[in-house]
């Protein structure tokens, strides 16, 4: 992988995807053999939107390399509340640390930043476009359960907007996925996200009910349909409703299914789910730090991916 | 040149920018970046009969030699047109459009959300060209129709 950035899973060949999960599991086997690897190196975080679970791993991550963070604090206690620009505030920020980790509401805005910077960007989300460093630890998770080749995985809930489902999407075509859509027809995947779906190759099909797929699925991987989506109450709760699930949906289902879920949830799955032997999203949040582990490895050890 | 093209005068000096797509002669111009404002003599014929696309049209500008690359992104509204550079009334060189590999700086992205948009970035806008039309290189968003609605006013 020769890369100087993390910006999309578009970017990730099979090989770059391997080399970092099998990276990611010899960590997980013994993660004090890195504790003292990076203990020179600086974190920035960059989070231009609330988050916790991210921002949480990226900082467990990098400590447990013996880096260190620092963290931009929230917008509101910034200069960009003073009206600084994204470049200008990367700029700055590159030279207080080895490595950006970037949030921020708008499309494009980790690659736009990668542009003004020589230390390397990961993208942890940029409005409704990736959150690639979240795929990486999903393809792990996938991996470790259920195995990445001859894969049927249903991709359910906000497909519009949700940037974990175009990250992962893109990356599954690098292996023998059957990826099936299931969302109302309003929340769809976006003409961009097919435009590279289709350039790749994926095998792919829309659905807008999951009882139409499920029991073939090896993966669920659920999102958050959120409020906001709709332009009233009743017509959310009603379409909504038809895309959380709880242990009678997931009876039509194998009981070797992984559940995913890129957490927090709300409703989407009912916590009658979590005794289930189906339910791995808690394991999927855990490996958000091997993961980031190995893929900070990469990133500060060559300065490449 | 064909008899239909006497509809628009003959130039000394300038470039002809002939078998345009029909209608698409005002935004050729906004592709360009010419408005009048700048003193060149721009004429422009709509709708010229052409036996090679039913109707076509002509633009030529009056003592300015458009270089290649300007040329290229007209391309992407008028596929067919040809590019004469005239020296002393008769064609210099004469050229076809080629589809550009990207378009800098030219269009804006319609996707409000977008880095490039709305905000005080210093950065360009940038799209890439690919079958479906062109594709904006920070958010992906993709262009397919009526390309010359997102001509950026500067
Ligand atoms: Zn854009």
């Amino acid at each position: 992988m020769r890369q100087d950035h993390l910006i999309t899973a578009t970017q990730l060949s099979r090989a770059d995807i391997e080399a970092v999960l099998d990276r990611a599991a010899e960590i997980d086997a013994d993660p004090a053999a890195m504790a003292d690897r990076y203990r020179e190196a600086v974190l920035a975080l960059c989070f231009f939107e609330p988050s916790t679970r991210t921002k949480m791993s990226f900082e467990t991550a990098i400590k447990r390399l013996g880096g260190a963070t620092t963290d931009m604090g929230t917008v509101e206690s910034s200069s960009v509340k003073k009206g600084e620009s994204l470049a200008d505030t990367v700029r700055v920020v590159e030279g207080y640390a080895d490595a950006l980790v970037l949030r921020h509401p708008s499309e494009g805005a980790a690659k736009m930043a990668a542009e003004f910077v020589d230390v390397p960007v990961i993208n942890a989300g940029d409005g409704a476009g990736h959150h690639p460093s979240q795929t990486l630890l999903d393809l792990y998770t996938i991996r470790e359960n259920v195995g990445l080749d001859d894969l049927s995985i249903g991709i359910m809930g906000d497909l519009k907007y949700g940037r974990t489902v175009h990250s992962l999407a893109d990356a599954l075509t690098n292996f023998d996925a059957r990826q099936h859509f299931i969302s109302p027809e309003s929340l769809q995947l976006p003409r961009s996200v097919r435009f590279d779906l289709h350039n790749a190759g994926a095998q792919l099909r829309e659905h807008t009910d999951l009882d139409d797929v499920l029991p073939e699925l090896d993966v669920l991987y659920v999102t958050r349909i959120q409020r906001e989506r709709f332009p009233d109450e009743t017509e959310y709760e009603q379409i909504a409703g038809e895309y959380q699930i709880d242990a009678d949906t997931l009876e039509a289902a194998s009981d070797d299914l992984a559940v995913m879920h890129p957490l927090p949830r709300v409703d989407e799955i009912d916590p009658g789910v979590d005794a289930l032997p189906q339910a791995t999203y808690f394991e999927q949040a855990h490996n958000g730090v091997p993961v980031r582990m190995a893929l900070l490895d990469f990133l500060l050890s060559e300065g490449e991916l | 040149m064909s008899d239909h093209e006497l509809h628009v005068a003959k130039i000394r000096d300038g470039t002809v920018i002939d078998h345009v797509t029909g209608g698409q002669a005002l935004n050729v111009l906004s592709i360009l970046g010419i408005d009048g404002s700048e003193g060149l003599g721009v004429s422009v014929g709509m709708n010229v009969p052409s036996d090679r696309l039913g109707k076509k049209d002509v633009v030529k500008v009056e003592d300015r030699e458009l270089s290649q690359s300007e040329v290229d992104v007209i391309s992407l509204i008028a596929p067919e047109a040809t590019i004469n550079i005239i020296r002393d009334y008769d064609v210099a060189e004469k050229n076809r459009v080629d589809r550009p590999d990207s378009v800098v700086g030219l269009l804006s992205c319609p996707n409000r959300n977008c880095i490039t948009t709305g905000s005080n970035e210093p950065v360009e806008t940038k799209f890439s060209v690919v079958d479906e039309g062109v594709r904006c290189t920070y958010c992906g968003t993709i262009i397919r129709d009526s390309l010359a609605d997102h001509i950026d006013p500067e």
